[in-house]
């Protein structure tokens, strides 16, 4: 049952901070993507790296953001995370650091293989950790090797378990339909046509997999522990989400479907954290080893310190945030970045 | 192979490469505002194309830097989760106030003043310039406090129950004297090390007559901020080497190879050590000088290395309290003359600046282009000081390094990843020097709107 304190507070924060991370950098990625599909010569290509530009990196600071905050407020979830996923971090990290340069690089020079070798930075920069943020998570909420002092003992191939992948290759369906979407909302011409057609074909692959890795993870809660507070209404929300996007896709609604594909990310993310509560990383090895909100957690002082500063600062990034996507809420067309002054 | 001895390379090769940006970044956004501003208040087309020129050799930096910078924020727990453990609950408030307060501010303001020309009021662009200025500078704030606990950790009290650092004072941890020292030192270089690059590529243009109206106002602007900041980098420091005599002593002892204590203590300008014995070889000093350095008196006491360690033995418990000498000796020597090389730099471009000889003084510009890469080494190595200066501890006084490593990554695990990132930030160095070569030899376009800077801009 959910306890109404700092450390819950916390855990909820971190939660949403995943889901605004998931939501914004999900269409992020998917649109990455899809690059070499939508855009078929280089201007195509120009209009989609444009109409992520002013927004891809105040997307990925909610990631940063998330790790910070649960370094501040959960040190040892922190850092068993961190040193216990060592191998898929170090290429999330080499993805988003070659993503990117690509992006602020690739319209530096006009000789045609420097965009083409960008343009590769930007695809394997976004399908690497649209698959991997998934494979992670899968992990978390299904636990790993974790020891009595907290340290995870498994190595890389217990995290590339079945379960995991399944994870991973929903991840990664997700966001690209949730990128072609944002791509068919924010573009017009022969790129937003190509991004129709990628969702219409995709959608529905999505929402299968999606319903069996939630099957799965419901599966996993009932038999191997039963800790985890399992909602019913939720889950079940999220696995019927998709299946009605692609309804909707096909009716040409756009943007209701891109607020869909956005709340099946959000409430898969709330799924697994509803799941995990009040555990942060379960321990495979024996419960009594799980890192909790409260084991995990940094003292009452931080936590304290923490909201006040969130409580303060977060409506004032919310604030700036949405203003920035009301200042671009232009579509993005080819004749836009050939015109100058438009 | 021993994973401590991989980590701290990576460490050391990640933060190293991640601040030859970040100075220069912070620098150069103010010089970009400053440019704007201008434009903004005068409506003269000079000062536009002196942000859109000064503007895109920022973007370029901007970007590594932040990419390098997810990789500081992680490598924190990939590499060295015991210290995340033992520091989190004070270490951790001050990354994630740094991301809430500062990097959302300047990545959202970046895009807006990208991509915003001609989406934006005038005003409002400028205000986005700003915000990113504001932004650069808040985020130097919090990860100086971040580094200022580890330099003299306050406000805490180590949990006896769980052996690990908790906070008891946040308004210790801000108001640490380390990091308020710090952070202007760190402020004055980065316009330093942005106004050096200024000066000099104004300077290759001015010896060739690109666009004068363009880089003679660039070159003055330079100049002058090389000599301020200079100047504000050297006295922020002579403060800074004050306070770290009293916290860290060993550190300042080691700076100037200075094995026994001193009273009056002599600077010493050369010399040849014989660590294994606590002794110098051959030492070149000025008498009395490091006593008015040290202690603002003539013959004020200064500790030294042999002293300081058998002090720590007695407080810490048997062990070499010593960091590497020669490398904290040199690297402190270097630091200082160079900055004091690019404050002479400064005063004579200022000088000529007075009397109106800026732009005529040939040989002047052919000296400044040279000094480009100055401040950077300085900034290198001012972190060098600091940082294996404070060994063997991660945390003074607290956790020394060999104890805050992950226990459960292996040799091989940091070798791939040491590796892998030598390799990508090689590449990446050799594209942003390709790229900030061409663009600053390209010079100036001929823009006279807000609209044509905006379609130049767009990615």
């Amino acid at each position: 049952m959910i306890e109404y304190d700092l450390n819950s507070l916390w855990f909820a924060l971190i939660g949403v901070l995943w889901i605004g991370f998931f939501f914004l950098e999900g269409f992020d990625y998917g649109a990455g993507i899809l690059l070499p599909f939508v855009g078929k010569d280089d201007l195509d290509r120009r209009v989609v790296v444009n109409t992520l530009g002013p927004v891809w990196d105040a997307n990925e600071v909610w990631l940063l953001t998330a790790g910070g905050a649960t370094f501040a407020a959960f040190p040892e979830w922190y850092a068993t995370m961190f040193s216990g996923f060592y191998l898929p971090l170090f290429l999330i990290l080499v993805a988003l650091i070659v993503r990117g340069v690509a992006f602020e690089y690739r319209g530096k020079d006009k000789r045609p293989e420097w965009a083409a070798w960008w343009d590769r930075a930007i695809i394997f920069g976004s399908a690497l950790p649209a698959l991997l943020f998934g494979v992670a998570f899968a992990n978390i909420v299904r636990g790993v090797k974790i020891d009595a002092a907290g340290e995870y003992v498994g190595n890389l191939f217990d995290l590339l378990n079945p379960y995991a992948l399944l994870g991973g290759l929903t991840t990664l369906a997700l966001f690209t339909v949730h990128g072609a979407l944002f791509l068919s909302i924010k573009t017009d011409g022969d790129v937003a046509r190509r991004a129709h057609d990628a969702a219409m074909r995709l959608i529905a692959p999505a929402a299968v997999l999606l319903f069996g890795f939630l099957f799965w993870t419901w599966r996993n809660a009932v038999n191997i522990d039963n800790d985890g507070v399992v909602p019913s209404f939720i889950p079940i929300a999220t696995a019927i989400l998709p299946f009605a996007a692609i309804w909707v896709i096909r009716e040409r609604h756009h943007g209701w479907a891109f607020v869909l594909t956005g709340a099946t990310i959000a409430f898969t993310t709330l799924t697994i954290f509803l799941n995990l509560y009040p555990r942060v990383m379960p321990s495979s090895i024996d419960p009594a080893f799980d890192l909790t909100i409260y084991n995990a957690s940094s003292s009452s002082t931080t936590l304290t310190v923490m909201s006040w500063v969130a409580l303060v600062f977060v409506p004032v990034v919310l604030a700036y945030q949405v203003y920035s996507y009301w200042v671009f809420r232009k579509r993005i067309s080819r004749e836009t970045l050939t015109t100058t002054g438009s | 192979m021993d994973p401590l001895i991989v980590a701290r390379w990576q460490f050391g090769i990640t933060t190293v490469y991640h601040f030859l940006f970040v100075p220069l970044t912070i620098g150069l956004a103010l010089i970009v505002a400053i440019m704007e501003t201008a434009w903004v208040r005068t409506k003269d087309p000079k000062y536009l194309r002196s942000t859109k020129f000064w503007g895109k050799l920022f973007l370029i930096n901007f970007a590594i830097g932040v990419v390098t910078g997810i990789v500081q924020e992680f490598q924190f727990g990939m590499n060295w989760s015991s210290y995340s453990r033992y520091v989190g609950d004070i270490f951790g408030a001050p990354l994630a106030i740094e991301a809430l307060l500062a990097f959302f501010l300047e990545s959202t303001f970046i895009g807006l003043w990208i991509f915003g020309w001609n989406r934006l009021s005038p005003r409002m662009h400028l205000a986005s310039a700003w915000l990113v200025v504001a932004g650069t500078s808040i985020s130097s704030f919090w990860i100086l406090t971040a580094n200022g606990w580890m330099q003299n950790p306050v406000g805490y009290e180590i949990n006896q129950a769980t052996g690990r650092a908790e906070m008891t004072s946040f308004l210790e941890v801000i108001t640490n004297r380390v990091t308020w020292i710090h952070f202007p030192h760190t402020l004055f270089s980065a316009v330093l090390t942005a106004a050096i690059l200024v000066l000099a590529v104004s300077a290759w243009h001015i010896l060739r007559n690109n666009d004068i109206e363009v880089f003679r106002p660039s070159a003055a602007l330079g100049t002058v901020l090389v000599l301020v900041a200079g100047l504000g980098v050297a006295f922020t420091g002579h403060t800074q080497g004050q306070i770290m005599t009293e916290v860290q002593p060993m550190k300042m002892a080691a700076a100037e190879a200075l094995w026994e204590t001193e009273a009056p203590a002599s600077f010493s300008l050369f010399a040849v050590g014989d660590v294994e014995n606590g002794r110098n070889r051959i030492n070149i000093a000025v008498p009395r000088a490091l006593s008015v350095l040290a202690t603002n008196s003539l013959d004020g006491e200064v500790r030294g290395i042999n002293p300081i360690q058998a002090e720590y033995e007695e407080t810490y418990g048997e062990g070499n309290y010593i960091p590497p000498v020669g490398t904290v000796y040199w690297s402190f020597r270097l630091m200082v003359g160079l900055g004091f090389a690019m404050i002479a730099l400064g005063a004579v471009g200022t000088y000529l600046f007075w009397k109106k000889r800026l732009v005529e003084a040939r040989w002047f510009h052919r000296l400044a282009i040279w000094t480009i890469a100055l401040p950077i080494l300085a900034n290198t190595f001012g972190w060098i000081v600091t940082e294996i200066g404070r060994q063997p501890w991660a945390v003074f006084g607290l956790l020394r390094v060999e104890d805050a490593i992950s226990p459960n990554v292996s040799a091989g695990e940091v070798i791939t990843t040491l590796t892998g990132f030598t390799v990508i930030y090689g590449v990446l160095a050799a594209v942003n020097v390709y790229l900030m070569t061409k663009y600053a030899r390209a010079g100036t376009t001929g823009e006279t709107s807000a609209e044509d800077v905006g379609a130049a801009m767009a990615y």
